[in-house]
């Protein structure tokens, strides 16, 4: 076990885990060899399925066995071999000398337990400090972590403070007793672009600062570009890169991470097109919708949020306008109140002159047809119970289309977004993510709507995918002269394919305009905020002609 | 006016205003549907006294005012209700008030015991059944919970009366205590123990199936959770896991039905109250439907609303309690 060179954090040798019988492939990960210094972030980098989060679960020895277990190869933590320790060893080495930071800090806390209490769990498993010092030392990790009043922060339960907050508490927790490796698996994926920069930069400065060896596990390249000092590309469980961060993100040599970073949006707009000669489609006029938490009979009201407050906005035809904020900012509010799947407390959305919020339920019922929703997760908006076509052709039929021929053309949309005309007999469930949101387009045009409302379309999708999908919306948006409203919270996608932003903040537009100009010099504190925000803004991905739009 | 009040004693009061609508319903609505059905307490006395003439019978409507219409009986009753004045039983010849005190007690001890059982074992068992998932030991308990869940009461009784007195001896058939034995103190209490031991079981079994069964599932469900993941991450260990991360997060749905089921214990009770011939208020309940005896049944109906609405009131701060992300307003 002593070796020459200072031992590393984590060397992993041609680990190789195998998958239950039946799965797609025999392995989840074949023949992985990576080495993470002390003092070093390597980014694991790979889309869904690569086998990068089962490499995590293999470090900290928690795989779901006997299904999924290690087939070969060997794993060293600050120089020890943990496939050959027992249950009882492994139990004191996590935590103590690896520890983890997961993706989703809602669900990783238990909503039981107070904050201080979950970080003090690891100094009792661990320590033998009294009770006060470990209260001690959990309210000085609150504080290393940036918690803005640790000592109440300590009581508070996990649903008291933001989602920020939680993964600044996940991290005191990974950093409670100074492990020498610290995996963190898409730590930042479930926050707002301005939180995950101030993450980003503080599990950097705590890595400085205690020289731990920090393997991050990532699908984002933005993500890698700022953080990374090594990266190790997957695919589909083999690493078909590894190399210095600058080297792989500027000159990737393997065409499978070329392409990848090739889908990554670019952050530079495309030049702007003039929209003024087209009409108004859509037009939204002081929309305001307020929550109001209303109690029973008996009990108080609570406090109202007001959602959107007095938000106008113009859609012309053909053109594609962006709604980019943060999450509460009011975006998908709009897109609700935009389609009335929500009724506003007041204003207009006039459609080529009507007013949809005036519309009775009959003569709204005919007015859908005019403008259709893309949603966010296609696996969830599909009834899973009915087959390709007949989600497709259920519009037409519904507004009177003759069966026969609702089902033909949904047919023919298939072919229109790129999916095999086999697909129409199949049931969503044999889709890919990417392929159900195709699905999800061709139910949205079935109807051969004017507008088309798309709420995070893509923020479910794997980049390579994503690209594809976000292709498809702007050639169907081309050759159909639609107008879409686009509702994303990536300003790297509202950049490649928005004519128009508006950014909305607390359910106002802070800024409006056209894209490449916001994007060149954004007026508001608050945008500004926003694109500095973008992690690897520094970093322009090489790419060849394909654009992503 | 502006005195601190603490929020626990507002949300009682809140809830108090809340249940006088709904149990005044309950009382209107039972009050309508008892005189919807033949017969009424004359009736069942002149049957009783082998019969009477017609002039006689009058006399008697007339006397305990039941020659009124029903609007008129019905809002006579309710304004003595609001003073809590349950009326007179014209069969047990005592204030009705009297005597439900004399039979609350056993109700509420039966009641106590068999859900307290029921749940404390179901849980355990539940919890037990899901670390072992789809092991031998995960199969006998669900299969026994299936059978206990799907034996009727009644069966149940008789099944066990038949075995554990008349075979074996081991135990009285019926009633709270052995009426020639005159115990006091801890005699007295073992005594009366030995004649609830068949009757709980037989109105605990049920529940506690549904108790294990909720209680495994929910066990399951909660140690996939993210957050009992980040804990084995931390390095805690299987007991620790169990005991601090998964069982009180598993117990919210559990604790959620134990409220809702009160009442269908309530109503089982009448069944094995019967049975055991146990003084409660359900074998009353059960004697009173038979004898007409309106003011009796009304009195134990509102007992029981009183009581269901007390027991879900428990059951929400017992929630708020084990569930922090809950708060009683």
């Amino acid at each position: 076990m002593t070796e020459a060179a200072p031992t590393p954090a984590l060397k992993i040798e041609n680990l190789r885990i195998a998958l239950p019988k039946g799965s797609d492939r025999p392995f989840a990960l074949d023949g992985l060899s990576l080495e993470v210094k002390r003092g070093e972030v390597v980014c694991l980098v790979g889309e869904s399925g690569s086998g990068k989060s089962l490499t995590a679960g293999a470090i900290m020895r928690l795989l779901p066995e006997p299904h999924v277990h290690v087939a070969g190869g060997a794993i060293f933590v600050q120089g020890e071999d943990i496939l050959a320790k027992s249950d009882k060893e492994m139990k004191a080495m996590r935590g103590e000398r690896v520890s983890m930071i997961f993706q989703e800090p809602m669900t990783a806390l238990n909503p039981q337990k107070t904050v201080g209490w979950q970080i003090d769990e690891v100094l009792r498993l661990h320590t033998d400090l009294s009770r006060a010092g470990r209260k001690a030392r959990v309210i000085e990790m609150l504080e290393r972590v940036h918690i803005p009043d640790p000592a109440s922060a300590y009581h508070a339960y996990p649903h008291q403070v933001s989602g920020g907050q939680r993964q600044r508490v996940m991290i005191a927790m990974a950093l409670c007793l100074s492990p020498g490796l610290i995996i963190a698996d898409e730590p930042t994926t479930a926050l707002d672009v301005t939180t995950q920069l101030q993450i980003l930069k503080l599990i950097r400065e705590l890595q400085e600062q205690e020289g731990a060896g920090v393997l991050f596990i990532t699908h984002d390249f933005g993500v890698v570009a700022q953080i990374a000092d090594h990266v190790v590309v997957l695919k589909q469980g083999e690493m078909v890169e590894s190399g210095p961060a600058s080297q792989v993100l500027n000159a990737p040599q393997h065409p499978y991470t070329q392409a990848l970073i090739a889908s990554v949006p670019s952050l530079t707009p495309p030049p702007a097109k003039c929209f003024d000669a087209a009409p108004v489609v859509l037009k939204g006029t002081g929309l305001t919708k307020t929550f109001a938490a209303r109690g029973g009979l008996f009990s108080g009201r609570r406090k109202s949020v007001t959602a959107v407050d007095n938000l106008t906005f113009e859609l012309r035809r053909g053109e594609t306008l962006g709604v980019v904020g943060e999450s509460g900012s009011g975006k998908t509010t709009v897109s609700r109140i935009v389609t009335r799947l929500l009724e506003a407390d007041s204003g207009a959305v006039e459609l080529d002159g009507t007013d949809l919020l005036a519309c009775s339920p009959r003569e709204m019922r005919a007015m859908r047809k005019h403008i259709q929703m893309v949603f966010q997760d296609p696996m969830a908006s599909l009834n899973p119970r009915k087959r390709v076509v007949d989600l497709i052709a259920q519009g037409p039929i519904v507004h009177g289309e003759n069966r026969k021929k609702a089902r033909a053309q949904a047919r023919e949309l298939l072919e229109l977004v790129e999916l095999s005309p086999a697909a129409a007999n199949r049931f969503p469930h044999e889709f890919s993510g990417g392929q159900r949101q195709r699905i999800g387009i061709a139910r949205a045009l079935a109807l051969r709507p004017k507008v088309i409302v798309a709420d995070e379309p893509v923020s479910a999708l794997d980049v390579s995918v994503q690209a594809q999908v976000l292709r498809l919306l702007a050639d169907l948006r081309d050759q159909m002269n639609l107008s879409l409203l686009f509702v994303t919270h990536d300003l790297r996608v509202a950049a490649q394919l928005c004519d128009r932003i508006i950014v909305m903040q607390h359910g106002e537009i802070v800024e409006a305009g056209e894209t490449a100009a916001i994007f060149a010099d954004p007026q508001h504190e608050y945008t500004r905020n926003l694109l500095s925000s973008i992690p690897g803004r520094d970093w322009t991905p090489p790419k060849s002609a394909t654009n992503a739009a | 006016m502006s005195l601190p009040i603490p929020p626990i004693l507002s949300y009682a009061l809140r809830r108090l205003f809340q249940a006088v609508p709904v149990i005044i319903l309950i009382m209107i609505g039972t009050f309508l549907l008892l005189k919807l059905a033949p017969g009424d307490t004359v009736d069942a006395l002149v049957g009783d006294m082998g019969g009477a003439d017609a002039a006689f019978i009058e006399r008697l409507r007339a006397e305990y005012g039941l020659d009124q219409s029903v609007w008129v009986q019905l809002w006579r009753y309710m304004a003595k209700l609001a003073m809590f004045d349950f009326g007179w039983s014209f069969v047990y010849e005592q204030p009705v008030s009297r005597i439900l005190l004399d039979r609350l007690g056993t109700t509420l001890l039966l009641m106590a015991t068999s859900l307290s059982m029921a749940f404390t074992i179901g849980i355990v068992l539940g919890a037990i059944a899901a670390r072992r998932a789809y092991s031998l030991t995960d199969n006998l308990i669900s299969t026994l919970g299936l059978i206990f869940y799907a034996t009727p009461s009644f069966f149940l009784s008789l099944m066990m009366i038949l075995l554990f007195s008349v075979k074996l001896g081991w135990l009285p058939v019926g009633g709270i205590k052995t009426i020639t034995g005159f115990y006091t103190g801890w005699d007295h209490v073992a005594d009366v123990a030995r004649h609830l031991i068949m009757p709980t079981a037989a109105l605990s079994l049920i529940y506690l199936s549904f108790y294990l069964r909720l209680m495994r599932a929910s066990v399951l469900e909660v140690a996939e959770l993210d957050y009992v993941r980040t804990a084995r991450a931390k390095g805690a260990g299987e007991t620790r896991l169990m005991v601090h991360h998964i069982m009180r997060n598993a117990l919210l749905p559990v604790v959620t039905l134990l409220g809702l089921q009160f009442s269908t214990v309530l109503g089982g009770s009448v069944v094995v109250e019967t049975i055991f011939t146990l003084p409660g208020l359900g074998q009353l309940a059960y004697q009173s439907v038979i004898q007409r005896d309106m003011n009796t049944l009304m009195g134990i109906i509102f007992l029981c609303s009183i009581i269901v609405v007390v027991v879900n009131f428990l059951t929400d701060l017992l929630y708020a309690r084990l569930d922090s992300r809950i708060q009683l307003k």
